[in-house]
């Protein structure tokens, strides 16, 4: 099944990881992502302000982008838009619901945008996991030549996946998602209590010392309850807790360093695929020791 | 025929929206009207003088009234009607205040025509009414009290020594309910046992009062002075007669459970004592632990019973009696906390609820310590309460001040500990609540206003992190304590949401029993003779429970003491000579009130104007039009249908 595919700006520097482990597992399912053709930035992060219809005009705009693939039948999935990245999803879809919601916005919206086609508002965004989770765990499992046996993974979920809770995935205050893909895949999934908690999120650009801190305190924590790995699907959950493990060791001698994986880079792992999707590279943390002890890699 | 039009002002309520010399010259103009008048208040005794020397003096035959609601004053119209020699039921009441100048407050014209309008429907109507005769049906004095908390104990024991016979039907073994398991009471700070405990046993020692624990009401059909009650008596395995509370069977039972009366902290035995001062002062035996039973493995508790009051073989008894009147009383439940799942409560011994901190305060009191309270003890309100996100709107009442004196409780025991209650609002809203609250902050509780964000237990030290924002100074507090209490708030119990459905009672928001009216007729229900009572209503604390038990006894002796009560002759019946006897509306009626009868050889359909209560489901469900409604009869409704459409109406 082809699908219209968002990628936005992390996925294509700093977390391409991300994507080429997620466009390998997705094939592995039968799904082609198919990148939107002169996609933009999404808007990052979401205004609140009640006035600031500018802000909303370039995730509309991608929307418009996923309209147009429809109307020229590049795609099969004929009203939904895949997104990896949490912050783009967010945006995505609160901007989307924002013109779905008020149709005087989306008018002046269309208007600022004279030169394209009028948004009609009946695109839905959705994120990688609830794709994985509508396709079934139990499909995950039968491909799961490779499972994670004794592999002991702490889910990390973030705030944007989450929250609001109109745009959330799942439950806010006790996400299972992740959990329950990682334990269909055979990981023993360890339930850390500050798997929603803040990371720092941007914080991490002029104030580093705080954002290790809050790394610290979700890893150490993690590590306290018997967590070997950490998965994630936000890049810049990602980032935080996983680059910034060098500052943590600063402040904290005594600190295990961990890896920190996208969730799709454990289900390449598990389904077996080749090691070049995995992109173990890019992350900070080699992961390569532990699975090569857990026998998961070579 | 002289019809006499009266419009109020409702002090402005109307009149500022509505404008009333229009509406006045309007219903000059309609035919029989005879007599045209304004007042400020058509309610006020002046008023309604007025009104009677109106009806004397121009020999008027039918009235209408342009004012609120029928909900509202339509009692009391009809009686200032009926003294002016007149039949109450020649009234009508046009309502162009809830209807017309409250909802179109912003747009005064279209409520003027609104009015008119209404006010036309009215007079077409009040035209073809005819004058109703009252009638009167028998009644009894016997009530059922279903629960047997505070609010059933304080029922049944005032309609006991007003002289009537109470059925108090409770499901558990013993009498007392949620009040049983509480420390202190706000904000005097009486041991809620030693004042409960004379009036449980007041229960027993009331000769009109038939106390059945351990019972379950299974239907109730009927209605206003004949109200057919099954119950259910589940086997309790001893005597009570015979049970002397030795203790002995309690030493030997080998089963050991939790303790429901110390929310689980505790453990008991199969065989116990459902609290120490349960009444009836007996033993139960749980069945469902139970080894002996099926089959008869262990016999040990009768092995060592002396006066012999244990016994197997008991079987659960089935209870058929009559009741003229009812009154609910089934309590609350607390919130689960487990769904406000931010609060990690299933998580961490050291997150308990309130109902836990009651107990455990209670038993150190009496000499018996499960756990240490430690040092610094958090209390988080509104776990439950005003959380839409738990599906609960409303504000639970008790939770401020109960937290208010667990909170000063603790500390005034232990003045080195530090306590904090976060919170939203704090609502001191009783007599003697701020003078308390002020009182628990001058004990040195720490009141601080913040919604708790997270709650994190350290694996190690077991000890439990809040974070939280203080919303008056802004800052982020992050903080470790060794306990911390959730205030929960109240649900309605499974047994309230239980009997709504047996008896038919509407639910408010929340699962709440509703009242008929929220100001003037708190404590009444639509179903004509069931009253409810206490925290079925509603949460509330112990003062205003035992005040609403109190008026439902009230209100149900109102009923009850004369002998007889007046039947609203605004009922359906039918013509017989219409009816195909198909019977659609004994199936549509939702107060059973339909039958089908034979008479001579053709069936027919005939109405218990006592159990009708005139909704009009069978008149409308009728093929043939042979179901009719007094004061509703199909000419008049099309009359007022002609009247609304502007159609002239002869």
């Amino acid at each position: 099944m082809k699908i219209a595919y968002y990628p936005g700006c992390t996925l294509k520097t700093t977390a391409k990881n991300f994507e080429t482990s997620a466009i390998a597992i997705a094939r592995e399912l039968g799904i082609e992502m198919v990148e939107l053709p002169r996609w933009t930035c999404c808007g990052t992060v979401f205004s609140l302000t009640a006035d600031d219809l500018i802000h909303h005009v370039a995730p509309i705009r991608n929307l418009i982008r996923v309209q147009e693939m429809i109307e020229n039948g590049q795609i099969e999935d004929e009203k939904r838009v895949l997104t990896l990245c949490s912050m783009c999803f967010n945006t995505l879809k609160r901007s989307n619901l924002r013109v779905k919601e008020n149709t005087e916005d989306l008018k002046k919206i269309n208007d600022l945008m004279y030169r394209e086609k009028d948004y009609r508002a009946e695109i839905e965004v959705i994120q990688l996991l609830e794709l994985l989770k509508e396709i079934g765990f139990d499909k995950l499992k039968a491909k799961a030549k490779n499972p994670l046996k004794n592999l002991r993974v702490a889910p990390y979920y973030g705030c944007m996946i989450l929250r609001p809770i109109e745009v959330g995935i799942d439950d806010p205050e006790d996400p299972t998602i992740q959990k329950d893909l990682l334990e269909a895949l055979g990981a023993e999934v360890i339930d850390n209590p500050y798997k929603k908690v803040c990371c720092g999120s941007y914080q991490t650009v002029n104030n580093k010392e705080k954002v290790a801190e809050l790394a610290y305190n979700i890893l150490g924590h993690a590590q306290q309850e018997g967590a070997e790995a950490i998965t994630t699907c936000c890049p810049l959950c990602a980032f935080n807790l996983d680059t910034r493990q060098k500052e943590v060791l600063k402040n904290h001698p005594d600190f295990q360093q961990m890896p920190v994986f996208y969730i799709t880079q454990l289900i390449a792992v598990a389904f077996g695929l080749d090691n070049k999707t995995f992109g173990f590279n890019q992350n900070y943390v080699d992961p390569k020791p532990l699975l090569k002890k857990k026998g998961l890699i070579k | 025929m002289k019809i006499g039009v009266y419009v109020c002002h409702c002090g402005g309520n109307i009149s500022e929206v509505v404008d009333i010399k229009r509406v006045m010259k309007f219903a000059e103009q309609q035919g029989d009207v005879v007599l045209v008048k304004e007042h400020a208040h058509m309610c006020s005794d002046v008023a309604r003088k007025m009104l009677v020397d109106d009806i004397k003096e121009h020999n008027l035959d039918k009235v209408v009234i342009a004012a609120c609601s029928p909900q509202f004053h339509g009692r009391t119209f009809m009686g200032t009607v009926e003294k002016a020699g007149l039949s109450p039921y020649v009234m009508e009441m046009a309502n162009i205040r809830e209807q017309c100048s409250w909802p179109h407050y912003y747009e005064p014209e279209y409520a003027t025509k609104k009015a008119k309008d209404i006010v036309r429907m009215a007079i077409a109507k009040a035209r073809l009414d005819e004058p109703l005769e009252k009638k009167t049906s028998p009644i009894g004095k016997r009530v059922l009290v279903i629960g047997a908390g505070i609010a059933g104990i304080q029922a049944a024991l005032d309609l006991g020594d007003a002289g009537f016979k109470v059925y108090l039907v409770e499901k558990e073994p013993s009498i007392g309910g949620k009040m049983v398991k509480l420390s202190r009471t706000f904000p005097t700070e009486d041991c809620a046992a030693c004042i409960l405990s004379p009036k449980m046993a007041d229960v027993p020692a009331n000769p009109n009062i038939e106390l059945l624990t351990n019972t379950e009401i299974e239907s109730i059909s009927g209605f206003l002075g004949n109200y057919d009650v099954v119950a259910v008596k589940k086997p309790r395995y001893v005597d009570t007669s015979k049970c002397t509370a030795c203790d002995k069977c309690a030493e030997v039972c080998p089963v050991v459970v939790p303790n429901e009366h110390d929310e689980g902290l505790s453990s008991r035995k199969a065989i116990y004592l459902p609290n120490p001062i349960a009444v009836p002062h007996s033993y139960v035996l749980d069945d469902k632990t139970c080894l002996g039973l099926f089959p008869l493995a262990c016999s040990k508790c009768y092995d060592v019973c002396d006066p012999g009051a244990i016994n197997y073989d008991q079987k659960p008894e089935r209870l058929n009696f009559t009741v003229d009147t009812i009154i609910v009383a089934t309590g609350y439940e607390i919130f689960d906390p487990r769904k406000k799942k931010v609060y990690e409560f299933a998580r961490s011994k050291n997150i308990i609820t309130a109902l836990d901190l009651e107990r455990l305060i209670s038993l150190e009191a009496e000499g018996t310590s499960l756990r240490p309270i430690g040092k610094r003890i958090a209390f988080i309100q509104c776990v439950g309460s005003r959380d839409e996100l738990v599906g609960n709107e409303y504000c639970s009442r008790i939770c401020c001040m109960y937290a208010t004196k667990l909170s000063q409780l603790l500390k005034r025991a232990d003045p080195k500990r530090d306590v904090y209650v976060f919170y939203i609002d704090l609502r001191a809203y009783g007599k003697g609540f701020e003078e308390y609250y002020k009182r628990a902050q001058r004990t040195g509780v720490k009141f601080i206003r913040g919604r708790v964000a997270e709650l994190h237990e350290d694996k190690r030290t077991n000890k439990v992190t809040l974070k939280v924002e203080d919303t008056l100074t802004r800052d982020i507090i992050e903080s470790e304590f060794d306990l911390v209490v959730l205030s929960v708030g109240l649900r309605p119990s499974p047994g309230t949401l239980k009997i709504a459905d047996t008896l038919r009672l509407i639910k408010s928001p929340g699962g709440w029993l509703q009242e008929a009216h929220p100001k003037f007729r708190p404590v009444d229900t639509l179903a004509d003779g069931v009253f409810i009572c206490g925290c079925a209503q509603g949460p509330k604390d112990i003062p205003d429970t035992v005040a609403q038990a109190s008026a439902a006894a009230a209100r149900a002796i109102r009923l009850m003491n004369k002998g007889e009560f007046e039947v609203d002759p605004i009922t359906a019946f039918v013509d017989e000579e219409l009816c195909s006897g198909c019977g659609i509306c004994a199936g549509v009626c939702p107060y059973d009130a339909i039958t089908i009868e034979l008479k001579q050889g053709k069936r027919v359909s005939r109405v218990n104007e006592v159990v009708c209560q005139g909704c009009g489901a069978c008149v409308a469900a009728c093929p043939s039009g042979a179901q009719q409604q007094r004061w509703f009869m199909t000419p008049q409704l099309h009359a007022m249908l002609s009247a609304a459409l502007g159609e002239e109406v002869s």
